[in-house]
């Protein structure tokens, strides 16, 4: 016990005695400096929520609260129709390298099988690319296959890139779970399809979900690939707030950016709760 | 564990998990890359379209002065950006790693909300900041610290704050995960040999940041070369890099032979900076 006690203290003594003057380099002007840091990260994205309630019609000055510009954008339709498309697109891609994410997470961490390199190459290769590239490849991809652009081929470009990025959650997770908790299944008569729907599986899903999200984030996220690969009538969200920043600045995009901010902010509280789910 | 698929059903279970996944890559990935591989090597066609015969006249353009500079504008932006992102990123990611456990984790969460902010829009709030009777303008000639409003948008400075605003917290992350790990009785032990504080930083934590270092820099500088969007929204016409020209072949100018070939030559410029990146991450840290 006592010297338990010592140990536990000792460094305690001896870190606070030497420490002193490491902690005053990270001292207060690293505090402030970190402060300033945040400042320009929320400055825009507050000065930007702040003034999508600003009655006026011009963005520079404040003439008093007003909730007119998010009353303009519900009754805006071509934004509800934007809305609907990117839910379309974001869902099906989501569902779909959501399941075939997983399933090659689980042929990657459970099996040894020949060409398992170069595959993981591949699976990498859609991280890395540039998006500009991923956009102008697939575009002409589809113009060679005579394929209309719409929503089927934004569909299968976002499932293209985001197979890739729920393998890398998933993957994560699933080398974090014991496969012989599957062996000791195994060993009491259960079969392969009982032992991971029953064992592997409800492990897993927080990395499921995780992945599915992060899926879910990117799509609804992503501009320059859509832009490629959509066609008339299938307009995503950033497209049409893309178009209309790029014409100049409305009070309206205000409105939508700042809802845009608190759905993000949503999936963000929802990542972390899963994450802590998974712990 | 990995275990070898043995009997035949495990051979067929193995067999569905990779066909999706497979087929996919292959025909949706695999085979649009070796398309504009190929048209990187064809003929345009007026007004629009493709064909034969092959040759490397599309490589050769590239000697044209008007696109080595656009290379050039687009190199030294990534550059700059990710510089001053390393110098942004670094200082925080010391501080933060030196703070209690509970409010560590507020911190990170504050630089992951950002993180998973729409990038248009994120970029569209920066451009409601910066632009001439934005609120910069208005609080720094307000404060008499100007006279006349800055014009900062549509100009190189313009991109590069937009492209540090987009990349930072990429270059922080990895910082961080880096200078968590680091032990302060290091730092103690270097300060009890009457290291300076200059010292300290030289000898142990720099060089023990450095896998940290790489992977922030990889993180910002590929997307910040290939960058379209921000050049897009936060530069003017003479800003343009690789990415909006690239974009223009397959819009406007309809040249798809050439934007084949520039998308093949900023892949190469990637290639070799990741492949450098995994040279340094695999430890060998006197690069």
């Amino acid at each position: 016990m006592i010297t338990g006690t010592k140990r536990e203290k000792a460094p305690r003594i001896i870190s606070r005695a030497v420490t002193t003057p490491m902690i005053r380099i990270g001292g207060w002007s690293l505090s402030v400096y970190a402060l300033l840091f945040y400042l320009f990260l929320y400055g825009p994205i507050i000065i930007l929520i702040v003034y999508s309630f600003n009655d006026s019609r011009f963005p520079t000055q404040w003439a008093g609260f007003s909730l007119r510009w998010y009353e303009r954008l519900f009754n805006n339709r071509a934004m509800g129709a934007a809305l609907r498309n990117s839910l379309i697109v974001t869902t099906s891609s989501t569902l779909i390298s959501t399941v075939i994410g997983t399933m090659i997470s689980v042929a990657m961490e459970r099996y040894r099988f020949k060409g398992k390199t170069p595959l993981d190459a591949m699976l990498f290769l859609p991280i890395i690319i540039p998006d500009i590239a991923m956009a102008i490849m697939l575009v002409a991809f589809f113009g060679l296959a005579h394929m209309r652009l719409g929503f089927v081929t934004i569909i299968i470009s976002h499932v293209a890139f985001n197979i890739s990025f729920v393998a890398i959650v998933v993957r994560a997770r699933l080398a974090a779970i014991d496969p012989r908790l599957e062996e000791a299944a195994a060993d009491l008569y259960a079969n392969e399809w009982q032992a991971f729907w029953r064992i592997t599986f409800p492990l897993l899903l927080p990395g499921i979900l995780g992945g599915a999200l992060l899926a879910f984030t990117l799509s609804l996220d992503d501009y320059v690939i859509t832009f490629f690969t959509s066609g008339p009538g299938s307009t995503t969200l950033p497209l049409r707030i893309y178009g209309m920043v790029k014409t100049g600045i409305t009070p309206e995009v205000n409105a939508i950016s700042s809802l845009m901010l608190l759905a993000s902010l949503g999936l963000v509280v929802l990542s972390l709760w899963l994450q802590g789910k998974g712990e | 564990m990995l275990r070898e698929a043995q009997t035949r059903r495990e051979r067929l279970v193995l067999r569905v998990l990779l066909v999706p996944t497979l087929f996919w890559l292959i025909i949706f990935f695999m085979v649009p890359l070796l398309v504009i591989f190929v048209y990187s090597f064809m003929t345009r066609q007026v007004p629009v379209g493709i064909d034969f015969p092959l040759h490397l006249g599309n490589y050769i353009r590239f000697a044209d002065i008007l696109y080595i500079k656009i290379f050039w504008r687009s190199f030294v932006i990534a550059l700059l950006t990710t510089a001053i992102c390393l110098l942004m990123g670094y200082p925080l990611a010391f501080w933060m790693s030196r703070q209690p456990a509970k409010v560590r984790n507020t911190l990170l969460l504050l630089l992951m909300i950002p993180f998973w902010t729409n990038f248009v829009v994120r970029t569209y709030a920066l451009k409601f900041f910066l632009f001439r009777q934005g609120i910069m303008n208005n609080v720094l000639t307000g404060i008499g610290l100007i006279d006349e409003p800055l014009l900062v948008m549509y100009t190189p400075t313009a991109v590069v704050i937009g492209l540090v605003y987009g990349w930072v917290v990429e270059m922080i992350l990895p910082l961080y995960a880096c200078m968590a790990d680091l032990d302060n009785s290091l730092l103690e032990a270097a300060q009890d040999l009457y290291a300076s504080r200059f010292k300290v930083f030289w000898r142990v934590i720099l060089p023990l940041t450095l896998p940290g270092i790489a992977a922030g820099s990889i993180l910002v500088f590929v997307p910040a070369l290939g960058a379209y969007i921000t050049p897009d929204l936060l530069g003017g016409s003479k800003t343009a890099m690789i990415g909006n020209i690239i974009a223009d072949q397959f819009g406007a100018s309809a040249d798809w032979a050439f934007g084949s070939a520039l998308s093949f030559v900023l892949m190469a410029i990637m290639l070799v900076g990741t492949l450098l990146y995994f040279r340094i991450l695999r430890g060998d840290s006197s690069v």
